[in-house]
């Protein structure tokens, strides 16, 4: 008998039902599976971000999570948080500062903060900071993408 | 005219994509039948095969094969050298030993590919990766570059009688003459360690042979698209059209994705035309340390000759370099050291030896800085201790032996990367230098801030360091423009992008010279199909010289725009303007024809057209320069240190870069931003631990460190533009100076933050627990 | 890195928890924050057969207060009790040590009990659960205990849990009054394992003479590395400078054991001990002194 789980999850405002191999990484579930490419795979031991997401609104890496411990849940990837023609104000502050060089990590970075504005809607530099020294990136040095913030988190208020 | 895109701060077109999870990567090809691969990689760096076991691999459902060196027979051969030591160099030793595809009898690296498992999921092809079993003869491993040219040391290669891998002398005037002169002779030794790139994508190859086609499709994420399709054309024995290459977006590339041929691009072509099924692999970050190139490390001997008053008469240098297991990428890297070992000084006697070995570790390929960081190290350390020896101020020292502004073109006769005497095209030191020193408030430092901040218990210190950085070397690249009907414009250049910013950039020097905006211009980079001549993004030159053929391309369009709308409109073309899309007479707007228009009567369906007419507004040119564009700059950082704990804290930053004319200049700060974090990195965090067996310790981004938002300073970045005078543009790269100068401010502001100790620095990288054991136990 | 296949499941219950457990054995793996764990599987250092999934166990989320202490389920999340006031009021040193463990996005899923059931050295949980004298309540089929934390950790990755145990509760004592704490590390970057740590607690009397001392190390050996010589020049005495200096060197020199790595060598790792107990004892002192 196969060693198989019927997967139901919602995912940037869609279900789906998916039959996967419990091992699934839910990074890979939402790349390969569901054709969901904007999430990234850095490290796949937790520590670059770069595939972090939205789980139930909190930002989480999604290459430590197997896809069915998200059976019945909501997420949301950076797919969900804005298209080309209508970005979030996060994305577009990222375009104005120049917070992306090869864009790998971006992703991440947007997860990360999205959520983390709306609870911190006028934050220092500090804490900017502090706030993604969770997330890795080798082409920005941060400075731009801490511009970033600042620069949405004043457009957002 | 007077519309002017190019300078100018212009947000990415690229962006959208990337910011809302739509742009391809590699990792991102989905083909429909697509297998997936995994590596059995060596666990011992230098061992012989005995007997590879793949028969319980090969039951494990969703396999569809396991293979060897053997089952490749024919088709295995190793990789192509890919650089050749410079062939204007007289007396050079140069053994040449290419990486394999598989390993047949002797693993010569950790990492080294013994077998492939292709199957039907990565899952499952890493489940039948464990049931492979390797029997070996473990060897004694090579890795102290010191010890392994010592007569009765193990062997790398069987087959030659020692590890040299490469051997020269550069000399320029007569270095023991000049000793002689000398007031004060120093001599340092200096350790300088590997470090990698960890860009944050993993390289990747998706390949797809179409049978009935006769084609093969390449994903990969390579910064030379051109060369990887000529060279696999040639492995394979089909013609360049049969073979496509595509590097879409790349994340991050920082030169270990310039190396070729991987084993994993010489295994995957060949898996594919054997199983006519697409087959796709994605390196993961723990093959990434074991598989990806990797570079910095040498021992140097450094013998400086000064003056009383600090000028430098000689520098004496014995290098020795390590390339890895094998040296597909020639003196690259080592030839960059010693162009770079005299730094934007005026240095007439220079001699150094260099020896290039080979070591029981992964390949030595450029990473950001390529070889130029280890150069401007050794020469400003070494100036910082004669500074104190001579007890003279560290900075007027430099002032003392800066090359003057006059001296250029300025020929250091020194044999670097691009093959020729290295020739500083431009440069004005002295400013940038001075302006460096303003911004940081140096004097207000040391004679205020400092003081004070000590009496408060407080270690803080101060390192400024100027340094050059040789960019936009050839041999050429290409570009090719086009006016489409739509009115909007093409363009391809061979060089890829890995977050460059080439689709914005060279799409501004197109809008500027077409009056069109940047986002009407769409280019594309990485496609072999695209253009068919290009060698790649690597050595700081895509600015300069795929820049100089995008602007020579569009300049000829321009050319062309205007001598059919001058006939169109029966104007003379001096009487022509191009601005927004259109070409207009100039005192009469009303007359006017689109670029979209032209294009179409460029372009006729039927009829006939005047000899020797070529249709359509499309051009394309190449540049290729004689020398290569040399950038400079100038970083300084107040830095404080907690002398118990080991803990440092960088308060300050700035950095003066002088890149001749910026394209864009949020790209230039972006990369001198990049730069500097892994200048840092390279400073007091990345160290690749190797044992003794060249085992590494730390492949993983847990144990290997890079910079994270917290370990980072804010940075300072101004401009000088001192313009190159041999392209149109006036540019220079930029793409590595970030990374250049930062180990050695880091050192002198680290010395200068705790004079109490007796504290000289001449490694890297350097880390708490190292530092602790400077300060406190005597030097073992 | 991709894990090894292995059987699923999610139990809905505690009692469904505990059945697994017992039928699995040592070829079951609870799964709670997955943030130590899921790293382990996918670089294959670990490959279990079954994997037990208490994520959807509603009954192990709780914070509640307790005779001015707090009882927390074994699945707290890190963020949750990061925000927590109660704990904020009634477990100071808990609410310190929170910000401290990782980056925000493995405290949204990593569990109290996770961290503690995993038993690494490095861990700040750990080492602070041990400080504070906390008792941890294990379950299994046949009924439940109450463990210290002294006797929870027992080795290496090691705690006195049998395979068909459940870590369910977290208790908290209430921190004496004229108390004072600290916890102090050094990690290459904030978010790294420490090299080495320190947790310490100061009880003062009304003379201000130390009245109980506890100094618990971590990434100084196997497991939480307490200091109870060290503890013992301060008790009983007024806190002097020159006794802070004593304590420090004592615990440094002959009560830790760390080990070397490629971080670290031990010895650097004293070196750092004593600097960091100097600092805590200092800190802790001055918050005994200042009331809390």
């Amino acid at each position: 008998m196969e060693n198989t789980f019927e997967l139901s999850v919602t995912v940037n405002g869609t279900s789906y039902q998916k039959v996967i191999d419990p091992r699934t990484l839910l990074s890979d579930f939402l790349r390969n599976d569901l054709e969901l490419t904007g999430t990234h795979v850095g490290c796949e031991h937790g520590v670059c971000g770069a595939c972090t997401i939205i789980l139930n609104g909190d930002p989480v890496r999604s290459c430590l999570l197997f896809a069915p411990q998200v059976h019945g849940q909501e997420i949301i990837t950076v797919e969900g948080l804005g298209t080309v023609d209508d970005m979030h104000p996060l994305q577009d502050a990222f375009r104005e500062a120049h917070a992306l060089q090869c864009g790998f990590c971006t992703p991440g970075f947007l997860t990360t903060l999205v959520p983390w504005l709306e609870e911190n809607p006028n934050p220092t530099e500090e804490e900017i900071r502090e706030a993604v020294s969770g997330n890795l990136c080798r082409c920005t040095g941060y400075q731009h993408i801490i511009d970033a913030v600042k620069l949405a988190a004043e457009k957002m208020n | 005219m007077t519309y002017k895109v190019i300078g100018k701060r212009v947000k990415r077109v690229e962006d959208p994509r990337l910011l809302t999870g739509g742009a391809l990567f590699v990792g991102d090809v989905n083909l429909p039948n697509m297998l997936h691969a995994a590596f059995f990689r060596s666990d011992y760096a230098h061992a012989k095969i005995k007997s590879i076991d793949t028969s319980l691999a090969k039951e494990i459902p969703g396999v569809v094969g396991v293979y060897t060196a053997e089952d490749m027979g024919e088709a295995w051969e190793p990789g192509p050298p890919l650089v050749s030591p410079p062939p204007t160099l007289e007396g050079v030793v140069f053994n040449s030993r290419r990486q394999v595809p598989l390993v047949k009898d002797k693993v010569k690296h950790a990492g080294e590919i013994i077998a492939v498992v292709v199957a039907e999921s990565r899952y499952i092809a890493e489940d039948a990766v464990e049931e492979i079993y390797v029997d070996y003869e473990p060897l004694p491993a090579v890795t102290n570059l010191e010890k392994c040219l010592e007569p009765g040391h193990p062997l790398v290669h069987d087959d030659l009688d020692s590890n040299l891998a490469a051997y020269l002398v550069q000399n320029k005037g007569d270095y023991e003459a000049a000793k002689k002169e000398a007031d004060l002779v120093l001599k340092r030794k200096f350790k300088l360690d590997r470090g990698a790139a960890v860009a944050m994508e993993n390289r990747g190859i998706v390949v797809d042979w179409d049978q009935k086609n006769q084609h093969l499709m390449i994903w990969d994420t390579t910064q030379s698209p051109i060369p990887i399709r000529n060279g696999m054309a040639a492995r394979l024995g089909l013609r360049t059209h049969q073979v496509r290459v595509v590097a879409p977006f790349v994340g991050g590339g920082f030169g270990p994705k310039i190396m070729m041929f991987y084993a994993e691009e010489m295994v995957l072509p060949w898996l594919t035309m054997k199983l006519n099924r697409p087959v796709k692999w994605i390196e993961d970050r723990k093959e990434n340390f074991y598989a990806t190139t990797q570079e910095r490390e040498q021992v140097q001997e450094v013998e400086m000759a000064l003056s009383k008053e600090g000028r430098i008469l000689g520098i004496k240098q014995k290098i020795i370099h390590d390339t890895g297991a094998f040296d597909p990428y020639g003196l690259t890297t080592p030839l960059n050291t010693q162009s770079h070992s005299m730094g934007g000084y005026d240095v007439q006697n220079y001699n150094s030896e260099l020896f290039v070995v080979f070591t029981n570790k992964i390949i030595v390929t450029p990473v950001r800085g390529a070889g130029r960081p280890q150069g401007i190290y050794v020469v400003e350390r070494m100036l910082d201790i004669a500074s104190k020896e001579l007890k003279l101020d560290p900075r007027d020292v430099r002032r003392l032996n800066f090359i003057p502004k006059d001296a250029f073109p300025y020929n250091h006769e020194i044999i670097d990367q691009a093959f020729v005497e290295l020739v500083l095209d431009s440069g004005n030191y002295l400013p940038a230098y001075e302006k460096a020193l303003e911004k940081i408030e140096y004097d207000k430092f040391v004679q205020e801030e400092q003081p004070r901040l000590r009496a408060e218990g407080k270690y803080v210190g101060i390192g400024v360091v100027p340094f050059i950085e040789t960019t936009g070397v050839g041999p050429y690249e290409g570009a090719r423009v086009a006016v489409e009907p739509s009115g909007k414009i093409s363009a391809a250049t061979g060089v890829g992008t890995q977050g460059q910013s080439h689709m914005t950039s060279f799409a501004q020097i197109i809008a500027e010279e077409l009056g069109v905006e940047v986002e009407d211009v769409s280019l594309v980079s990485g496609d072999t199909a695209e253009i068919h001549w290009g060698t790649g993004t690597f050595a700081s030159r895509g600015a300069v010289v795929a820049g100089n053929a995008v602007l020579a391309a569009a300049s000829d369009v321009r050319k062309k725009v205007l001598k059919l709308a001058s006939k169109i409109l029966e104007t003379p073309e001096d009487e022509l303007e191009l601005e927004g899309g259109l070409v207009r007479v100039a005192d009469i707007p009303e007359k006017s024809i689109s670029l979209g228009e032209l294009a179409v009567l460029a372009n006729p369906f039927r009829g006939a057209v005047e000899p020797g007419t070529e249709p359509g507004l499309e051009s394309t040119k190449y540049f290729g320069p004689a020398y290569g564009a040399t950038a400079f700059g100038v970083h300084g950082m107040i830095l404080e240190v907690d002398p118990e704990t080991m803990m440092i804290k960088i308060h300050k930053y700035i950095a003066v870069e002088d890149c001749g004319t910026m394209l864009n200049p949020l790209v230039v700060e972006g990369q001198i931003h990049g730069g500097v974090s892994m200048g840092i990195g390279n400073a007091y965090y990345e160290k690749l631990h190797y044992d003794e067996n060249a085992q590494l310790l730390n492949a993983s981004l847990a144990d290997y460190l890079i910079p994270t938002s917290a370990e980072m300073p804010h940075i300072e970045v101004y401009h000088e533009n001192t313009p190159a005078p041999n392209n149109k543009l006036g540019t220079k790269g930029v793409g590595e100076a970030g990374a250049i100068p930062v180990p050695a401010a880091f050192a002198q502001a680290l010395e200068n933050a705790l004079p109490d100790f007796n504290l000289e620095i001449t490694e890297t990288p350097l880390s708490p627990n190292r530092l602790y054991e400077l300060l406190y136990k005597s030097e073992e | 890195m991709k894990p090894a296949p292995f059987k699923y499941y999610a139990p809905q219950s505690v009692p469904e928890v505990l059945d697994l457990l017992n039928e699995y054995g040592y070829d079951a793996k609870v799964l709670a924050g997955g943030q130590s764990l899921v790293p382990m599987m996918n670089f294959r250092l670990v490959q279990p057969a079954v994997i037990v999934d208490i994520n959807k166990t509603p009954e192990l989320s709780y914070i509640e207060p307790h005779d001015k202490g707090v009882h927390l389920g074994a699945m707290v999340r890190h963020s949750q009790a990061e925000k927590d006031p109660l704990i904020k009021e009634h477990a100071p040193l808990i609410h310190e040590t929170m910000p401290q463990i990782a980056t925000v996005q493995i405290r949204n899923r990593g569990t109290i009990g996770g961290s503690l059931a995993h038993a690494d050295s490095s861990a700040e949980l750990v080492v602070v659960t041990t400080a504070l004298d906390a008792k941890f309540k294990i379950q299994n089929q046949k009924g439940e205990r109450l463990v210290p934390a002294a006797e929870f950790f027992v080795g290496l990755l090691t705690t006195s849990m049998e395979p068909e145990d459940l870590l369910v509760e977290v208790q908290i004592p209430p921190m004496p009054a004229h108390s004072g704490w600290s916890l102090k590390e050094v990690a290459r970057r904030p978010h790294d394992f420490a090299l080495m740590g320190v947790a310490v607690i100061l009880t003062l009397d009304k003379k201000e003479r130390c009245t109980e001392a506890r100094m618990v190390y971590l990434s100084a050996g196997d497991g939480p590395i307490s200091a109870p010589e060290a503890a013992k020049l301060l008790i009983g005495n007024e806190i002097t400078p020159e006794l802070i200096t004593a304590a420090a060197e004592k615990a440094a020199a002959d009560e830790i054991d760390p080990g070397s790595d490629i971080h670290a060598t031990a010895e650097f790792r004293r070196h750092l001990a004593n600097v960091l107990t100097r600092r805590a004892l200092e800190e802790a002192l001055q918050r005994a002194k200042g009331g809390n």
